[in-house]
């Protein structure tokens, strides 16, 4: 298909916007991590695969879906806090490569768990909501539904991080960790909020994919190396960077993969990000290196 | 209210400070003077918790600080404004004193005591919404000293206030440090601005590479030949 500025082409814009809001929460919960922790979750997809499971089998064993979901999102913001207790906590003062290394092995250890436990089978709750048409373009519910919920989970995190004292206690710590006693703030106890709260944003990422797509141990894969990239573009630790990286990176896929094919959408979208960490080592909203 | 006594600290194998004791009481306005390296900077981070002390006693209102958590040291009612300042400069003015007032016995008090702040600082309440990294020198003092008054402290720490403004700047710091000891509160300064400083000091301790030398009223410091000599150039 060659690509004109028809109908097709704006409707692969318009679903790469709806994409969009899910890489946009995705990177947020990665980017609070970094931002505040100075650690990469490397593992931060195996955790949104492990809420999938928990989504997928709560709800075949009849739990109904929303409350699935909420499931889903506790589950994985215990798992946040768990990893941060018990994984990260013991290397916070070694080296980044240390740290790298210890969620990489996290992530390793889910993938091979998750297979193990529930066997290397697609999985899907068959849940379709249909689409919608217009004029010739088709939207399907389910992105709808993910773009909408995803940007109002943002948007009050937004608010607890502007407005609450925890939520300016995060921000703060992220801009001067040595004073923080001095205000009488707990580092130790911030880190673990933010864990967890960065592990309910996948857990909410979770609840929305199992809307879209297949469940199976490596989906991680797929979606991880995309959310890191996109982190990075925007300046890793920035939430702003990753929001705006999210669109940008969407849309190239989107855009790509309506004029040529998919894969060739994710390989622009890569050669764009190359092309700009050479450019601007610090990602696009980066401040610090 | 605070009492320090033979403290020692530093930093892994090096020592920064030697036996020290020392005292402030309700109401008074203490300078720590001393050159650089001297510790200064050391005594006050040991007494906010930042920086353990090997050994020794510390107490506030009788409360002993070494066996208090850093994070609840200000609990005592001790507020520490660092060296430098060190506001959030990507937080607003207004989120950098809501910070101040995270204890929760503070923010109960919140509005009221952001009232008392802007009441006494009315050029930070014109601020309140910029981003504290943008503001002057002399504002971000103001705003580092209104963050320390929020949690409501009874002992305010501040490590040179003056350090790195112009000096007409610098005359006006001092007033702000006047003007909160009339508030009531009891402070604790450090400067290298010796002249300045024991103007509107009660009491003075001279440190020495980690050693307290003299411990004077500050009119009498301010009258000592050595004094003068070897930090105020006269
Ligand atoms: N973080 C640190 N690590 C090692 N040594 C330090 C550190 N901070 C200060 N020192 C040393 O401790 C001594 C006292 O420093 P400081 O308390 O900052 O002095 P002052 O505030 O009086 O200028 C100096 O010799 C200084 O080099
Ligand atoms: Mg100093």
């Amino acid at each position: 298909m060659d690509c004109q500025l028809d109908i097709f082409f704006l409707e692969a814009v318009l679903n790469g916007l709806l994409l969009a809001g899910l890489l946009a929460l995705l990177a947020l919960g990665l980017n609070l991590i970094f931002g505040v922790i100075d650690v990469v979750w490397i593992c931060y997809a195996e955790l949104v695969m492990i809420g999938m499971y928990g989504i997928y089998y709560a709800h075949k064993g009849g739990v109904p879906l929303l409350l699935a979901a909420l499931f889903g999102i506790l589950l994985v913001a215990l798992a946040g806090a768990v990893l941060h207790q018990v994984v990260i906590r013991p290397v916070l003062d070694s080296a980044p490569i240390n740290q790298l290394l210890v969620t990489g092995g996290v992530l390793f250890f889910l993938q091979a768990a998750a297979t193990m436990a529930f066997g290397v089978d697609f999985r899907n709750l068959g849940i379709r909501f249909g689409s919608i048409t217009l004029a010739d373009m088709s939207f399907s519910y389910s992105r709808i539904i993910t773009f909408g919920v995803a940007l109002a989970a943002m948007l009050v995190l937004w608010l607890f991080l502007s407005r609450t004292y925890v939520g300016i206690a995060i921000r703060a710590i992220a801009q001067d960790r040595q004073i923080m006693p001095l205000m009488g703030v707990d580092q130790r106890r911030i880190y673990l909020i933010t864990s967890a709260i960065g592990g309910g944003l996948a857990g909410l990422a979770a609840a929305l994919m199992v809307l879209q797509y297949d469940i199976y141990p490596q989906i991680g894969l797929q979606f991880g190396p995309l959310i890191f990239m996109i982190c990075v573009l925007g300046g890793l630790g920035s939430l702003i960077g990753g929001f705006v990286a999210a669109f940008i990176i969407s849309e190239f896929i989107a855009i790509g993969g309506s004029c040529f094919a998919t894969e060739w959408g994710y390989a622009i979208a890569f050669l764009f990000f190359m092309v700009v960490i050479f450019i601007r080592p610090q990602g696009l909203f980066g401040g610090r290196s | 209210m605070l009492e320090l006594s033979d403290i020692d600290a530093g930093y892994g194998g090096f020592q920064a400070l030697f036996g020290i004791s020392m005292s402030v009481q309700p109401g008074e306005v203490v300078a720590v003077i001393g050159s650089n390296g001297a510790g200064k900077t050391t005594l006050l981070r040991v007494i906010s918790g930042l920086l353990p002390a090997s050994s020794g006693a510390m107490s506030m209102e009788g409360v002993s600080l070494r066996q208090t958590p850093p994070h609840r040291i200000i609990e005592t009612g001790i507020a520490h404004v660092p060296e430098g300042r060190r506001l959030f400069p990507r937080l607003s003015v207004e989120s950098n004193l809501k910070i101040g007032a995270f204890i929760p016995a503070a923010r109960k008090k919140f509005e009221e005591r952001l009232a008392f702040v802007y009441e006494l600082f009315p050029r930070l309440k014109e601020r309140r919404a910029q981003l504290a990294g943008t503001l002057s020198g002399g504002e971000q003092q103001m705003c580092a000293i209104a963050r320390a008054l929020m949690s409501g402290p009874k002992l305010v720490l501040l490590d040179e206030p003056s350090m790195g403004l112009a000096p007409v700047i610098v005359a006006q710091v001092f007033d702000l440090v006047r003007r909160i000891r009339r508030e009531g509160y009891t402070v604790l300064i450090v400067e290298q601005n010796v002249r300045q400083v024991l103007k509107i000091a009660d009491r003075a301790y001279l440190l020495e590479v980690g050693r307290i030398k003299a411990s004077e009223p500050a009119a009498e410091l301010v009258a000592s030949d050595e004094i003068r000599k070897a930090y105020m150039g006269i």
